[in-house]
C-alpha cells in the first residue's frame, strides 16, 4: 500500500503523551530548589554565628522565647489543620474542607501578626551587625512564605467555589498544602537554630 | 489495519511550522511553542555573544601592548566583568536552554514542555535582564567591576552613593537569570521525566538527555545557593548589613562559598549539555553504536554530585586551612574519573569508525581535542600547590577559555550546525561551515595556548597593563582573539542565508538514529500528535540492524510526505 496517500497504513497502536497532569511533580522540584535557598542562609546564619567574636550587639541580651513558642505552636498545629482540611475534600465534603482551610489561612495570619509584634519590640535593627542582619533576613524571608502561602491558600478557597472544580482532583490544594508543610518544617529548624541555640557562644 | 486521520497539509495550515523563516513576527511574542522558545533562546544567545564578544575584542585591543593605553584601567574592570557575566549568563545559558527547547520535547518524543507558559515566561526573563545589564554601562559610575565573581569587599563599595548603581544593576541581573534559570531547570526536568515516549525507559534516553537531566538537576541545587548568597550581597551593598563585612562582625569568605558552591558547578551545567553534543555526534558521523553508554550516561550524574562538593578548589588562596584543601584536591581529582570514562568511550567509538569530516563533526573533534587539554590543567589547577602558585594569574585564564569556549563553545557550534537543518528546514553551506571552524580553531589555539606560558611566567590576571616581558604572548593572543572575531562573519552569513534560501533539508539529513530525525524538517507544532511511536530498542543502532521503533517505516515515511 505505498501510495502518495497521507493515510498511511499503521502496524502499530499509537501513543499518547499526556500534556498536563505534570503539576504536582513540577512543584516537588521547585520545593527541594526552594529548600536550598533556605540551606544557604541557614548555613551561612551557622558559620557566621561560630566565627564572629562578639554575636550580640551592645545592650541586646539575647532573644525572648515566649512569643515566639506561641507561634511555633500556632504554626505546627495549623499544618495538621490542613491536613484535615485535605482529608475532608478527598471525602467530597467541600463545606468541612473549606472550614478547615479557613482556619489554616486565620492560624497563618495569627503567625504572621505575632510576628509582626516581635519585629516592633525589638532593640536591634538590620543592620546591627551579623546578629540583626541574620535575624531579620532569615524570619523576614520566612514569613514572606507564610504570606505567599496564606494568598496561595485563599486562591484554592476561591476556587472551591466554582462549580464542579475539584471533580477532576485536586493537585493545586496538595500543591499548596505541601507548601505550607514546608513552610512550617523550615520554621522549626529556623526555630532552633535562632531562639533555641542561643546560650553556646 | 486502521488507518490515521493525520493530514500534514491540514496540519500545516492550522499551525505555521516553529522553525521556518517564514511569519517571523512569531519569534516577537509570548509563544508557548517549545520549539519556538528554543530559536528566541539561540537568536538572542547568539547576539549577546557578539556583545561579549565585542567587549573581548576591545580587552585584547587594549593588551595588545603593554601600557594601559587603549582604554582606561578603571574602563577595563568594568569590561572583563561585563565580558564575562554576558558570555555566561546571557550567551551560555540561553544558548543551552535553546538546545533543551527544541531537543528535550523532540528527542523524546514529547509534544511539548510540561509548562509551556512558564517556559515562554522564563525565555522572556532573559531580554529583560538583559537589559538590566546593558543598562549598567549607563549609570552614574559605570557598570559592574569587581568582576564576575564580585567578591566582597569590592563589590559592596558604592563611592558615589547611588542607589541604583553598577554593581546593584549586576546583582538584579543575576538574581533574574537566576528565576528564569529555576523556571526552566523546573520544565526541563519534569518533562524529561513525566513525558517521554512509549518503551523509552531510563537507559533508552539519548546521552543528550541525560546529560540535560544531571546539568538541570546541578541548577535546581546549586542555583538557589548563589541566589542567597546575592540576596545577602545586595543588602550588604544598598541596605547597610554586614553579612560580608568583617567590621560589622561579617565574613567575606562566607561569599566566596555562597558563590562558588553554584558556580563551580555552573561549568558542568554548561560542559555537561555539551557531553551530550559530543556523543550524539560522534555515533552519527562514526557510524558506530556509542560504547559503553550506560558508563557513559550515569557519568554524568556522577559528575553532578562530585560537582557539588569541589568548590572549594576555587579557594585555596582564601585562607583555607590544609585539612580543608586537602579533602577538596581528593574530590575535584575523583572528577576526573567520571569524565575520563566519557573521553575514553568517544575515543573508542570514533575507533575504526567510518568517520565523515562534516563541519559539526570538525567541531566536535576539535572540541575534544581542546577538552583534554583543558581537563589536564583544570587537574594541575586542582592540586593546591599549583594552584597557589599560578592562582589568579593568566594560566587560570587561558584554562577556563580552552574550557568554556574551546570546548563548550566548540560544542555549540557543533550542535548548531548538526541540528540546523532539522529545526529550520534548510541545509547550511557546507564551505562555509569549513571556513568557519577553521578560522574558529586557529584563532582560539593562538589566542588562549600562549597564556598558558604568560600565566606560568606569573601575568597576573585583570590588570589593564603588564610587564613589557609578556608582550610577545599577548601580541599571539590577541591576533588570535581578532581571528575568532573575524570567524563570526562565515557563521553569521551560513546561518542567515541559509536559512533564508539555503537547500530544503530532508528529514533525516545525516542519516541519524534518534526520535527527532523521524520527524518531518522543521517538525510540525506538535511533534508527533497523538501518534508518538513506541522505542524498542537502545539508541545509537549504528550498524546493528535494529529499528529504533515499532513500525518505523511508516514514520519515516510520514516525516518524507509532510
Amino acid at each position: 500500500m505505498t501510495t502518495a496517500n497521507p493515510d498511511l497504513p499503521l502496524n502499530h497502536r499509537p501513543g499518547h503523551i499526556k500534556h498536563d497532569g505534570h503539576n504536582l511533580t513540577g512543584f516537588i522540584i521547585f520545593l527541594c530548589s526552594e529548600s536550598i535557598i533556605f540551606l544557604a542562609f541557614f548555613s551561612g546564619f551557622a558559620l557566621l554565628k561560630i566565627s564572629s567574636p562578639e554575636w550580640l550587639p551592645e545592650g541586646v541580651e539575647g532573644l525572648e522565647t515566649r512569643l515566639p513558642l506561641i507561634n511555633t505552636v500556632i504554626l505546627v498545629s495549623s499544618s495538621f489543620v490542613a491536613y484535615f482540611a485535605e482529608r475532608y475534600l478527598h471525602k467530597e465534603n467541600l463545606w468541612g474542607f473549606r472550614a478547615l482551610w479557613l482556619l489554616t489561612m486565620a492560624m497563618g495570619a495569627y503567625f504572621v501578626y505575632g510576628q509582626y509584634v516581635e519585629w516592633s519590640n525589638l532593640p536591634f535593627s538590620l543592620t546591627s551587625g551579623v546578629f540583626g542582619g541574620t535575624f531579620y533576613l532569615l524570619t523576614g524571608f520566612h514569613g514572606l512564605h507564610v504570606i505567599t502561602g496564606i494568598l496561595l491558600m485563599s486562591l484554592m478557597l476561591y476556587r472551591s467555589f466554582l462549580p464542579n472544580n475539584y471533580a477532576k482532583g485536586e493537585m493545586g490544594v496538595t500543591s499548596v498544602s505541601l507548601f505550607w508543610h514546608f513552610v512550617d518544617v523550615i520554621w522549626i529548624i529556623l526555630y532552633l537554630l535562632i531562639y533555641v541555640w542561643q546560650r553556646t557562644t | 489495519m486502521t488507518t490515521t486521520n493525520y493530514d500534514p497539509r491540514v496540519l500545516k495550515a492550522q499551525h505555521p511550522v516553529p522553525g521556518a523563516p517564514d511569519n517571523w513576527k512569531r519569534f516577537f511574542t509570548f509563544n508557548t511553542d517549545a520549539k519556538v522558545i528554543g530559536i528566541q533562546y539561540m537568536a538572542l544567545a547568539l547576539f549577546f555573544l557578539l556583545v561579549g564578544g565585542l567587549l573581548a575584542m576591545v580587552m585584547r585591543g587594549e593588551l595588545i601592548t603593554p601600557p594601559a593605553d587603549l582604554v582606561d584601567p578603571t574602563v577595563y574592570n568594568g569590561l572583563y566583568t561585563m565580558h564575562g557575566t554576558v558570555m555566561l549568563f546571557l550567551f551560555l545559558f540561553p544558548i543551552l536552554n535553546g538546545f533543551n527547547n527544541l531537543l528535550i520535547p523532540t528527542m523524546i518524543g514529547a509534544p511539548d514542555m510540561a509548562f509551556p507558559k512558564v517556559n515562554a515566561a522564563a525565555f522572556w526573563l532573559v531580554p529583560v535582564f538583559g537589559v538590566v545589564l546593558m543598562a549598567s554601562f549607563f549609570v552614574p559610575g559605570g557598570p559592574a567591576s569587581a568582576g564576575w565573581w564580585s567578591y566582597p569587599p569590592i563589590s559592596i563599595q558604592n563611592p558615589l552613593g547611588h542607589f541604583i548603581n553598577g554593581q546593584f544593576l549586576w546583582i538584579l541581573a543575576v538574581a533574574l537569570s537566576g528565576i528564569s534559570s529555576i523556571m526552566g531547570a523546573i520544565n526541563f526536568v519534569t518533562t524529561i521525566i513525566r513525558m517521554r515516549a512509549p518503551g523509552m525507559g531510563f537507559f533508552r534516553m539519548p546521552v543528550f538527555i541525560w546529560t540535560a537531566w544531571a546539568a538541570q538537576t546541578l541548577q535546581l541545587i546549586g542555583l538557589p545557593a548563589l541566589t542567597g548568597g546575592a540576596i545577602m550581597l545586595l543588602f550588604d551593598l544598598s541596605f547597610g548589613t554586614s553579612f560580608f563585612r568583617p567590621e560589622g562582625g561579617g565574613d567575606p569568605v562566607l561569599y566566596q562559598h555562597f558563590f562558588w558552591f553554584y558556580s563551580h558547578p555552573a561549568v558542568y551545567v554548561m560542559v555537561l549539555p555539551v557531553f551530550g553534543i559530543f556523543s550524539e555526534l560522534i555515533t552519527v558521523y562514526s557510524r558506530k553504536p556509542l560504547f559503553g553508554y550506560k558508563f557513559v550516561a550515569l557519568a554524568s550524574f556522577v559528575i553532578t554530585f562530585l560537582g557539588l562538593i569541589v568548590w572549594v578548589h576555587h579557594m585555596f588562596y582564601s585562607g583555607t586551612p590544609q585539612w580543608m584543601r586537602n579533602i577538596f584536591i581528593v574530590t575535584t581529582m575523583l572528577i576526573a574519573v567520571p569524565t575520563g570514562v566519557k573521553v575514553f568511550a568517544w575515543l573508542a567509538t570514533l575507533w575504526g569508525g567510518k568517520i565523515r569530516l562534516t563541519t559539526p563533526m570538525l567541531f566536535v573533534l576539535g572540541g575534544l581535542v581542546n577538552f583534554i587539554l583543558g581537563g589536564i590543567t583544570g587537574i594541575m589547577l586542582g592540586t593546591a600547590p599549583v594552584d597557589i602558585h599560578v592562582g589568579n594569574t593568566y594560566f587560570v585564564v587561558a584554562h577556563f577559555h580552552y574550557v568554556i569556549f574551546n570546548t563548550i563553545g566548540f560544542g555549540i557550534f557543533a550542535g548548531i550546525y548538526h541540528w540546523f537543518p532539522k529545526f529550520t528546514g534548510r541545509m547550511y553551506y557546507e564551505g562555509l561551515g569549513k571556513v568557519h571552524f577553521v578560522l574558529t580553531f586557529i584563532g582560539a589555539t593562538l589566542n588562549w595556548l600562549p597564556l598558558h606560558w604568560a600565566g606560568l611566567y606569573g601575568m597576573p590576571r585583570r590588570v589593564a597593563s603588564y610587564d613589557p616581558e609578556f608582550a610577545i604572548w599577548n601580541v599571539i593572543a590577541s591576533i588570535g582573539a581578532f581571528l575568532v572575531g573575524v570567524a563570526a562573519i562565515p557563521f553569521i552569513l551560513n546561518i542567515v542565508s541559509s536559512w533564508a534560501r539555503g537547500a530544503k533539508a530532508p528529514p533525516n539529513p545525516w542519516n541519524a538514529i534518534g526520535l527527532e530525525w523521524l520527524l518531518p524538517s522543521p517538525p510540525p507544532s506538535e511533534n508527533f500528535e497523538d501518534d508518538v511511536p513506541t522505542v524498542i530498542s537502545a539508541p545509537y543502532g549504528y550498524g546493528m540492524g535494529q529499528p529504533l521503533v515499532e513500525d518505523e517505516e511508516y514514520y519515516v515515511r510520514r516525516a518524507l510526505e509532510a
